[in-house]
């Protein structure tokens, strides 16, 4: 590790963290600008992961032998870890899921469709990404309850106008928003939909698989009373996640998938249910894939969190200032300053995914396609969009390498 | 830059159909017709199509949509593929054919692309005709089979 936290980031020397760049793609070297779908692994997450195989594996919570005692620890550390990470109030509240969209449908169907009634409101918006979205709208059509989306305004922001006129149509049960658009990049101001919503007496649950990555989160700061979290996108393993949620309304609630370790007692007649957490953690646990995450959640406080945000904002910066040399190209989302370092933008006339081919064959990987927002899409007036996304480990070069890139493809169409 | 497979992939020939697709349009009062949806991309085509007097000959057919060149390019050279040929003939068109008609190597993703047009093809012919359904039906989305 070649930075302390508190100082700016070194993303030439932290590369040399991520075996994935040691190689070319199409004999050119790699420009790896998806992050924001999932991002590149570090080798210490990786060693963690091994570590944890090759010397402590046994299923947790179950055998009384050594190796199950050192595997429940490593899990349990996770788990300290991740609260810390949250500055959650307890481990209690930390529960291990695949991923933010299990984290949500967790909510959806162990809250949602206990709670809402005929005629509620769940309230979303138009930056949601699917996992923030089809879950409510599901839930809500099962119970009679009406689905109203928060629009966006011309610079890609919330336009946060119409919340009187909802809350005049009823009663509010639900608000879900991200707290950054995996689409536009957009910060969105959670703490005043936080306080709407809670004087709606609704509930609020934030999408933050797209924020973890990239700033210091505080889900009692930010008052909200659910948090979903992804791993894969915070340089930890694909399969775990977390959904923080407050305690007393986890207790409250119905588990969410039944089985194996989350029960108290069970008999023929009649079973209860574990103590939190382990009363949403029905089945063996993705044990090594959460070591994994304690160990990126190290990785990533070890670099400073402020420090990645700082970095990402430079290059979001230095992204919209080369891209917009490139005739044709419109940028969708706002300014650098209000926006991660996520930007998405086409080139008229030229389908992404032709746009993300030619660049491919550059070496350098976009993503294209909608985004899994294709209610998003729909408001931009677009099928599809083309995404280059950064994180710590990017570096201006690459940003060069597309915008060189896209000079290609559009010659390739002129 | 890899030029060679640039060249190839994006050939004179697909960027001519994609700029100037051949039986680009709609088709008002179609004999038959469907709509599309590629979910990985969001590509949407509609076809229209329109039969001769023996009522089995396609006379006239026509796409509406946009999508990727691929796509576009694919579906334009369909277009050209199926006048003069009858329902069940296109039915029982072979992918093969329309992918030497393409003439370059698609990874599984682009195939996709490719196949929208075809496969939306014979949704419509089967919705009108009863012709058989594609394979590879559920690669797509939103195609109605009423």
């Amino acid at each position: 590790m070649a930075v302390t936290a508190g100082t700016k980031l070194d993303a030439r020397t932290l590369r040399a963290d991520f075996p994935i760049f040691e190689q070319q793609v199409h004999g050119k070297p790699l420009a790896f600008l998806d992050s924001a779908a999932s991002s590149q692994k570090p080798r210490q997450m990786l060693d963690a992961m091994d570590h944890f195989y090759e010397t402590s594996y046994a299923n947790v919570h179950r055998g009384v032998y050594e190796l199950a005692e050192r595997a429940t620890e490593a899990l349990e550390h996770a788990r300290e870890r991740m609260r810390a990470f949250l500055n959650a109030p307890s481990t209690r509240e930390v529960i291990f899921v695949r991923n933010a969209t299990e984290a949500i449908n967790l909510v959806a169907y162990a809250w949602g469709l206990w709670n809402l009634e005929a005629g509620d409101i769940v309230v979303v918006t138009e930056l949601e990404h699917h996992s923030n979205f089809v879950p409510w709208q599901f839930v809500a059509g099962k119970r009679g309850a009406e689905l109203r989306m928060l629009p966006l305004d011309d610079h890609g922001e919330l336009d946060l106008s119409g919340l009187d006129a909802i809350a005049r149509e009823g009663n509010v049960k639900i608000v879900a928003t991200n707290l950054v658009s995996n689409s536009l990049g957009t910060i969105n101001p959670v703490d005043r939909l936080v306080a709407w919503a809670h004087e709606q007496g609704a509930i609020f649950v934030c999408d933050a698989a797209q924020a973890a990555p990239h700033m210091k989160l505080d889900v009692q700061a930010l008052g909200v009373d659910f948090l979903a979290v992804s791993g894969h996108k915070m340089c930890g393993p694909s399969g775990a996640g977390v959904l923080w949620g407050r305690a007393e309304i986890l207790q409250k609630m119905e588990p969410f998938l039944t089985g194996g370790h989350m029960i108290s007692s069970v008999h023929v007649d009649k079973t209860t249910w574990g103590e939190l957490p382990h009363k949403f953690e029905a089945g063996t646990a993705p044990m090594a894939e959460a070591v994994g995450l304690g160990a990126a959640i190290d990785y990533l406080e070890a670099i400073g969190l402020d420090a990645i945000e700082a970095h990402e904002h430079e290059l979001a910066a230095y992204a919209l200032g080369r891209l917009a040399e490139v005739p044709g190209i419109t940028l969708y989302g706002p300014p650098a300053e209000r926006r991660a370092g996520i930007v998405s933008f086409n080139l008229e006339g030229i389908h992404p995914h032709d746009v993300a081919q030619i660049l491919d064959l550059q070496g350098v990987a976009i993503r294209a396609g909608h985004h899994c927002c294709q209610p998003l899409m729909h408001k931009l007036g677009v099928a599809a969009t083309n995404r280059a996304s950064f994180y710590l480990y990017t570096i201006p070069e690459e940003i060069d390498q597309l915008v060189e890139g896209l000079h290609a493809v559009r010659k390739v169409f002129a | 830059m890899s030029d060679f497979a640039l060249e190839n992939l994006y050939r004179e020939v697909i960027l001519d159909h994609y700029k100037n697709p051949r039986g680009h349009g709609v088709i008002e009062h179609a004999d038959a017709e469907a709509e599309g949806q590629n979910p990985l991309c969001g590509d949407e085509v509609s076809i229209y199509v329109a039969f001769g007097e023996d009522g089995e000959t396609i006379d006239d057919v026509k796409f509406s949509g946009r999508g990727c060149a691929i796509s576009q390019a694919a579906t334009s050279m369909l277009m050209e593929m199926a006048k003069g040929r009858t329902a069940e003939q296109v039915a029982t068109l072979d992918k093969d054919e329309l992918l030497a008609e393409i003439g370059v190597p698609l990874t599984p993703v682009r195939l996709k692309c490719a196949m929208l047009g075809l496969t939306t093809l014979k949704v419509a012919l089967h919705k009108a005709k009863g012709t058989p359904l594609p394979e590879g039906l559920a690669d797509f989305d939103d195609l109605e089979l009423t």
